[in-house]
């Protein structure tokens, strides 16, 4: 019986190929335009999932506060109001992962006739944790290597690329400044920063090593950052406040007097950008779906001439024996193929603009399957939906009205 | 006597016009038994097609009795109804009413679809049904390929696929010149011979001549009832 039917709405379709290819454009181009808006959306997605955790979750950055001297105001980390005995008190609160004085700067490093400028870290084993930052050749540096302040390093990528050109960087010895150093090991590739800069440019030391021998800082042992990793995101709020009540306490400072730290959550703001992202995506898949609507409405229009055109067809199927489920059902069959059979091409063409836009863009696409799938769902809805009414008018035709109808 | 096929008591049928009730069918009453073959008559406006409507199940009557095969058609759902047009009466139009895409073997079998029979079955009692009427030779051309009266006897076919009891047919020589009408209506003699109840509006007298009885109608009224001898050729 069904078959029967797909058959007749084949026929019906076919009789008047312009027409129905033009009501299925609609749907193609809707359909097309969900799937490519979709894969460019959850490609920006997951660049910025990548990113962030390129940087580290759950991560907190506690940066010294601004010192006054003379009336000149340093702005803030300006000063050093921060320390390492600050940082060894705030990892043995509750819920910390991982503590990591940090002292960096840039640097002139040298090896052999080459020279580069780089950043250089000082900071401690942990940092290394809090970043998720593992060692892919030799080893990483020890909290024993920070307490003696041994001249030790681990190298970024392109840092390495410049200093040693293709030569294995893992014990060879290099010099920042005056001072030699052995490379210890050398990092994972970790790519651009949210702010646009290269991760791998970079150098991590011991920090006692980069006070003493690099920075020559005023006051060994303080820094201007710490980062600060807690071992969920769901306890950030609560170690937030029991950091803060135990600088402030360490800090001297009394009640009404303000922090002289500045503490801020970097996984907040990724969340934000993250958030910023699904809802662009989002947007992205609304305007298009609004196509999709308007693919509907086609059909919908084009049923309703249809129904209007055949209405004599629907009287002598009636007079031999249809029943108003039949006529229903024919329609309502021939709705749902446009729509499917637009859905299909338009799936086709929006892969196929998808991949297009990453090979001449190189915008990171993700064509998955269940966008697929909603598309597909999604359209044979549009074609029920948008199908019925003209079909239910069909179906409910007078049949001696209709056998009249010129 | 012979169980009657229809039976129709006090029949009425009113239409609901903006000048108040239009009463197109006041008091009929009819009984046409099996293998009896009705010429109706009577002028336009009169109410005979109200009436083929309603003994077609495409309409109602207001009031009054409707018995097909012993059956209460005012009781039957709209369903019912389609199934009664589709089992038991076989319709034939004036203007033919063939579907158009259609090959002409599948506009035979159309009514076999609604009745769930599979493809190979439809086709093969439409193709009996097309040697019947002599035109098994154009089973896969389109329908505008043929003439007037071939494409009557098509429409016939199709009305007989289901083997139903009663035949109604509304002016179906009316499109045709009197030649090919008069062998449209030597097919209906041969059917009613086989049996078939054919009720057949018309209101060409030589047409009529067919019927073995003839009902006249005029302004909603049956006002002669006449059996004749029929035309037996």
């Amino acid at each position: 019986m069904i078959l029967a039917m797909l058959g007749e709405s084949w026929r019906a379709m076919g009789a008047n190929r312009l027409r129905t290819f033009l009501t299925m454009l609609g749907m193609v181009i809707g359909v097309g335009a969900v799937v490519l808006m979709m894969s460019i959306g959850q490609g920006a997605q997951f660049a910025i999932k990548q990113t962030i955790a390129a940087m580290g979750s759950n991560l907190f950055i506690l940066l010294s506060g601004s010192t006054t001297a003379g009336g000149v105001r340093s702005g803030s980390a300006g000063g050093y109001t921060l320390n390492v005995d600050d940082a060894e008190a705030i990892s043995e609160l509750s819920g910390i992962q991982a503590v990591a004085p940090i002292q960096s700067g840039r640097a002139q490093i040298v090896y052999g006739p080459n020279n580069w400028n780089t950043s250089v870290i000082g900071t401690t084993p942990d940092y290394l944790v809090a970043r998720s930052w593992p060692v892919i050749s030799g080893d990483a540096f020890t909290d024993s290597d920070v307490r003696s302040g041994t001249r030790v390093a681990l190298i970024g990528k392109t840092a390495a690329q410049n200093l040693f050109g293709d030569e294995e960087p893992v014990g060879k010895t290099f010099r920042i400044q005056q001072s030699p150093f052995v490379v210890l090991g050398t990092l994972a590739l970790k790519g651009q920063g949210m702010d646009g800069r290269d991760q791998d440019d970079t150098i991590i030391i011991p920090l006692t090593t980069a006070q003493r021998q690099v920075y020559g800082s005023q006051f060994p042992g303080s820094v201007r950052m710490v980062m600060v990793q807690t071992t969920t995101q769901e306890n950030m709020p609560a170690v937030e406040k029991s950091m803060t009540e135990l600088l402030r306490q360490r800090h001297h400072i009394r009640e009404g007097m303000d922090n002289d730290f500045y503490l801020r959550n970097l996984t907040a703001a990724a969340d934000s950008a993250a958030e910023s992202t699904r809802i662009m995506s989002l947007l992205l898949g609304a305007i298009a779906s609004v196509s999709l609507l308007v693919g509907g409405i086609g059909i919908m229009n084009i049923m309703l001439v249809s129904v209007t055109e055949r209405t004599r067809e629907i009287g002598i199927r009636m007079a031999i024996g249809a029943r108003e489920r039949d006529i229903l059902m024919q329609f309502l069959l021939e709705a749902i193929i446009i729509s499917v059979v637009g859905c299909f091409i338009g799936l086709l063409l929006g892969i196929g603009g998808a991949l297009l836009t990453n090979t001449l863009t190189g915008t990171m696409v993700i064509i998955s399957g269940g966008s697929i799938v909603v598309a597909f769902s999604v359209a044979a809805a549009v074609g029920i939906f948008f199908g019925f009414y003209p079909a239910r008018k069909a179906a409910q035709l007078d049949p001696i009205e209709a056998l009249r109808y010129q | 006597m012979q169980a009657p096929v229809i039976l129709i008591e006090d029949l009425y049928k009113s239409y609901h016009t903006s000048a108040g009730d239009f009463p197109a069918l006041k008091a009929a009453s009819l009984n046409i038994v099996s293998g009896e073959f009705v010429a109706v008559m009577g002028p336009s406006g009169s109410g005979k097609s109200t009436f083929m409507n309603i003994l077609g199940c495409l309409d109602k009557p207001s009031t009054g009795n409707y018995f097909l095969e012993g059956r209460s058609v005012a009781d039957l759902g709209k369903d019912e109804l389609a199934l009664l047009r589709n089992r038991t009466i076989g319709f034939v139009f004036q203007g033919f009413n063939l579907l158009p895409r259609m090959s002409i073997l599948e506009n035979v079998a159309l009514p076999l679809i609604y009745c769930g029979l599979e493809r190979e079955e439809r086709l093969q009692r439409a193709r009996e049904l097309l040697s019947k009427v002599g035109l098994d030779r154009y089973a896969d051309s389109m329908p505008n390929k043929i003439s007037g009266g071939q494409q009557q006897r098509v429409a016939i076919a199709r009305a007989l696929v289901n083997h139903p009891s009663l035949i109604l047919a509304d002016e179906p020589t009316g499109n045709l010149d009197s030649k090919t009408g008069e062998e449209i209506m030597a097919l209906f003699d041969e059917l009613n011979r086989e049996g078939i109840t054919i009720v057949l509006v018309t209101h060409e007298e030589d047409i009529a001549r067919h019927a073995k009885r003839q009902v006249r109608f005029l302004d909603g009224r049956i006002i002669s009832d006449e059996l004749t001898q029929g035309l037996e050729s």
